[in-house]
């Protein structure tokens, strides 16, 4: 076994586990990092998306030795919490504060049974960051890699180009 | 987009009536939503159980054969791990569902009756060694002859015949008789959370099952019987649930028992996470079904005679077969008046894995057949598809096969008239008429008029109409007696105590929203009770679009009770005084029993009567384009219209339909099960394929409120009427554009250029295929 490190949603992190390991198991069951899911294990579904330095992956189909030195971030690194409780995994979290691109999923019901949609809110975090914006065609394309079985995807949709509007709107 | 309208048959309210869930102002956000946006929420795989066990299924590889022998390698120290067969069951070796003919395990020396079935589980302290034990474990099998066709199959689960009039002279007297044949094979739910159990031994030697369910008390019944436990040994807890649309109906009573096998006999939790590989290569799709049509119609368009045949492959064991191939059956006629009709439904075994619950239940199937034979039928005769509807519709006053009046809450004519409205049907089917008439059919495909020398894709627009009964079918409902409950605690919280699930459709919002409403108090003051049968009675199944109507129903009437109870005590209003109440009187806990909705009866011997207490109606219009070259077809845009009696919460009831109506649409395009000698060849999800945001359409929902009258509510349940209406649409709007009928689901490239050049050589890989066009 090898020790990695990388910085899990800000804090710095160290594991000492077999280096093919996949980064979703390291997530789930090293560092209690639930909030990734599982949905196929092949890298079809995106229910394991996180963000490695700030790009979308599929955490089911990154050995852990790739991960060694990077930024990771996962769903549960989006809220902000009270002011007491930092983000740092095993740090009891304060009360969540929903950041922009969560609540819109809230308000137009983006969210329904959830079990994609920590990957399809870090798809949509990176297609955020990268300066996206309402337009629908886009917004489709970069949650292509993310199913969803719920919605029918309208609402998520209307989900992003809602944060998207709302970051446009703060900004001007 | 969200119309809400009074159609003609609504129930007038009183102004200033409050009827509860009629939604009013801004309806409250998702109950459980922030959770699940943090990634906070525990579904099953996310508990953690110190200790706990791996567990896993050796399977079968034949679909027929004798179990001969288990051989553990001695090479492999079996101390390590525990390995349980047939003989550790301690009570009956059944699945318990309709009928007792499916085993826990199959029994060395018994039958196996397909690919995938269960035979031996093992349990390890960690997946290296449950893999090695896997290694080492080898199954000794003698192969039978297998039976993969459900038409020459010879053993029936179930068969209904319905009718009404006299069919054969209306055959004789009909202006035009079409006949048709269309095939549907099978669809995987695809819930992106699969399958997965975590048993817990207790100390009173019973177990704790926690797990993705819909159904708590369908779970505990089957471990009471298989592991011979008492009510208070056996208890169930839902985990938060990832998706199940049917998926999740019976199919956990098979790995609920698995891992309470492993976790008694190993004596600490067992984990039973199926893979996606597992889950779909294992567990229950919806039905195939070959569907016949026989219509006799006038030179108008109304239809006069309906012969219909139904026929569904139950796959290996009867799970729910009966019951779906009974909804499947009544709605097979579709929406439509007709004096004369006769259909006949049966369900067969085959050497399959077992079919089961899947959202729409029978109907999908059934009414995919319908309305694309109509819309043939109007083909045939020239007349719109619309026209040909409005002709022949549902309206209040008329019968249905089993001779069920429909007095109220009838809103065909509406659903259809509001979505030909919002899509503008006639005004863009007459245009993209033209434009087809236009070609020149100088194209590539041979034997199509369509291709052009510049014009590759054809746009088409397709309409399908369907009703979908509200609940369970027939006297389902008053044999099951739900009860739910509210509860006001010592402490002065407000608890709705039911069984029914949340599962993304939205339980844990609309029962708080329904109670809050009634009892007068803010939606935070209603607190909903985890699904845990040790705590919750039990309300029914999560199925069947019941638990806004029944369930929801139920509470209200609780609400109601409550609230006079605790008026009549205080003297003053239930949110004023129900704290202090709670703190002079101790807790008050009222349990609402269903009772028989007034003037609905149901003889289940032969067939008659109120079929269900209500339908819910649905139109759905889309617009496909299709590549005549690669026989591709995208779904451009939806307009969704549907009657689901009231809108309890609109984010909520829009979110169905638009996830209904893509269920139907990957149905219709992409969604296909291919099976070689019983096995399903694409059981991984980088083969079965489900519309992606690229594949989907922008679905506009309309939602039409004809309320049911004998529910406070009005409300008629939402989860399965757009499953329905979708895939005919589809097909409607392929014909549209290429001028061919794809009767055989889905429309796969090969299936829609195979029919577009008349070719018959599409290779049907599942049992009895039949080829395109062939009806």
């Amino acid at each position: 076994m090898t020790v990695y490190r990388f910085a899990v949603n800000g804090a710095a992190t160290e594991v000492d586990v077999p280096g093919m390991r996949r980064l979703l198991d390291v997530l789930r069951e090293e560092l209690a990092l639930t909030g990734t899911k599982e949905g196929c294990g092949e890298g079809e579904c995106g229910a394991c998306t996180v963000l490695l330095d700030g790009a979308p992956v599929d955490s089911c189909l990154v050995p852990v030795c790739q991960v060694d030195g990077a930024d990771v971030r996962t769903v549960e690194g989006l809220a902000g919490s009270g002011p007491a409780a930092s983000s740092g995994p095993g740090t009891p979290p304060g009360p969540p504060v929903l950041d922009a691109l969560q609540a819109a999923f809230l308000e137009t019901g983006g969210a329904q049974c959830g079990i994609c949609t920590p990957g399809m809110l870090m798809s949509a975090r990176a297609y955020l960051d990268a300066g996206g914006g309402p337009d629908e065609d886009a917004i489709r394309g970069a949650i292509a890699g993310n199913l969803c079985r719920c919605t029918g995807y309208t609402k998520i949709i209307d989900a992003i180009a809602l944060a998207a509007r709302d970051r446009i709107g703060g900004m001007a | 987009m969200t119309i809400r309208t009074e159609s003609p048959g609504a129930i007038v309210i009183q102004p200033g009536t409050i009827v509860p869930g009629r939604a009013r102002g801004v309806a409250p956000l998702r109950r459980e939503g922030p959770a699940k946006l943090t990634g906070a929420a525990k579904y099953a795989d996310d508990l953690v159980f110190p200790g706990a066990w791996y567990g896993l299924t050796i399977r079968s590889t034949d679909a027929h054969a004798t179990f001969t022998a288990l051989d553990l390698d001695p090479v492999f120290d079996w101390s390590k791990v525990v390995v349980v067969t047939a003989a550790d069951i301690p009570g009956d070796n059944i699945v318990s569902s309709i009928k007792s003919d499916q085993p826990i395990l199959v029994p060395v020396g018994g039958e196996i009756q397909h690919h995938a079935e269960p035979l031996v589980l093992i349990a390890a302290p960690d997946r290296e060694t449950l893999r090695a034990a896997r290694r080492h474990a080898r199954i000794g099998t003698d192969p039978l002859p297998a039976v993969f066709d459900p038409l020459v199959s010879d053993h029936e689960f179930a068969r209904y015949s319905i009718g009404a009039g006299d069919v054969d002279a209306a055959f004789a007297a009909a202006d035009l008789i079409l006949e048709g044949e269309y095939r549907v094979g099978h669809q995987e739910q695809l819930y992106i959370e699969n399958n997965a159990m975590i048993a817990v031994p207790r100390d009173d030697g019973g177990v704790t099952v926690h797990g993705s369910l819909q159904c708590p008390y369908y779970v505990h019944a089957a471990l009471k019987r298989g592991l011979a436990l008492t009510d208070e040994q056996a208890q169930v807890v839902q985990a938060e649930t990832g998706g199940g649309f049917g998926g999740k109906e019976e199919f956990p009573s098979v790995i609920g028992l698995h891992a309470a096998l492993l976790a008694g006999k190993a004596g600490r939790p067992v984990r039973m996470i199926y893979d996606r590989h597992e889950d779909i290569a294992a567990t229950t799709k919806r039905h195939p079904a070959i569907v016949r049509h026989r219509t006799g119609v006038t030179r108008g368009g109304r239809l006069v005679a309906q012969d219909i045949e139904v026929i569904m492959d139950g796959g290996a064991y009867c799970t729910l077969t009966p019951v779906v191939l009974s909804r499947g059956a009544l709605h097979a006629g579709g929406p439509y008046r007709c004096p004369n009709v006769r259909i006949r439904a049966r369900a067969t075994r085959t050497n399959t894995p077992p079919n089961g619950a899947f959202r729409g239940f029978g109907a999908p199937q059934t009414e995919f057949a319908a309305e694309t034979h109509l819309n043939r039928i109007a083909e045939a005769l020239a007349i719109s598809p619309l026209e040909i509807r409005r002709r022949n519709v549902y309206v209040p006053g008329d019968a249905t096969p089993t001779g069920q009046i429909l007095r109220d809450s009838v809103a065909g004519e509406e659903v259809l008239e509001r979505a030909a409205e919002a899509s503008e049907f006639e005004r863009l089917r007459t245009r993209l008429g033209s434009a087809r008439t236009g070609r020149d059919g100088s194209g590539t495909i041979p034997g199509s008029a369509l291709r052009t020398g510049v014009e590759r894709v054809a746009s088409g627009i397709g309409l399908a109409l369907a009703w979908h009964g509200a609940g369970f079918t027939g006297s389902g409902e008053v044999h099951i007696g739900s009860v739910a409950s509210i509860e006001l605690t010592a402490a002065g919280a407000i608890r709705v105590l039911t069984a029914s699930t949340e599962m993304g459709q939205g339980t844990k919002t609309i029962f708080p929203q329904l109670v809050s409403e009634t009892l007068g108090v803010p939606f935070d003051d209603v607190e909903v009770a985890d699904a845990d049968t040790a705590f919750v009675p039990n309300s029914g199944p999560t199925v069947a679009s019941r638990t806004a109507m029944v369930v929801g129903g139920l509470l209200i009437q609780a609400a109601v009770r409550l609230r006079a109870e605790v008026e009549a005590a205080t003297g003053g209003r239930f949110a004023d005084t129900y704290r202090a109440y709670a703190s002079a009187h101790g807790p008050l806990r009222i349990d609402q029993r269903f009772e028989p909705y007034p003037g609905v009866a149901f003889d289940d011997a032969t067939y008659t009567g109120d079929a269900y207490p209500a339908f819910g109606w649905a139109a759905c219009v889309a617009r496909v384009d299709v590549d005549l070259d690669t026989g591709e077809v995208h779904v451009l845009d939806v307009v969704a219209a549907d009657d689901i009696g009231r809108v309890i919460h609109p984010v909520l009831a829009e979110g169905q339909v638009e996830g209904g109506t893509l269920q139907a649409i990957g149905y219709a395009t992409v969604e296909e099960i291919k099976l070689r000698d019983g096995r399903y060849l694409n059981d991984r999800l980088a083969t079965y394929i489900i519309p992606t945001a690229l594949d989907a359409p922008r679905i506009s929902t309309i939602l039409v409120e004809a309320p049911f009258g004998s529910v406070p509510h009005g409300a008629k349940g939402v989860g399965e009427l757009p499953m329905d209406v979708g895939a005919p649409a589809v097909i409607a709007a392929i014909a549209d554009a290429t001028g061919v009928w794809i009767n055989d689901l889905p429309a796969s490239p090969e299936r829609i250029l195979a029919a577009m050049a008349n070719l018959t050589a599409v290779a049907g890989l599942r049992p009895g295929a039949s080829e395109p066009g062939a009806a």
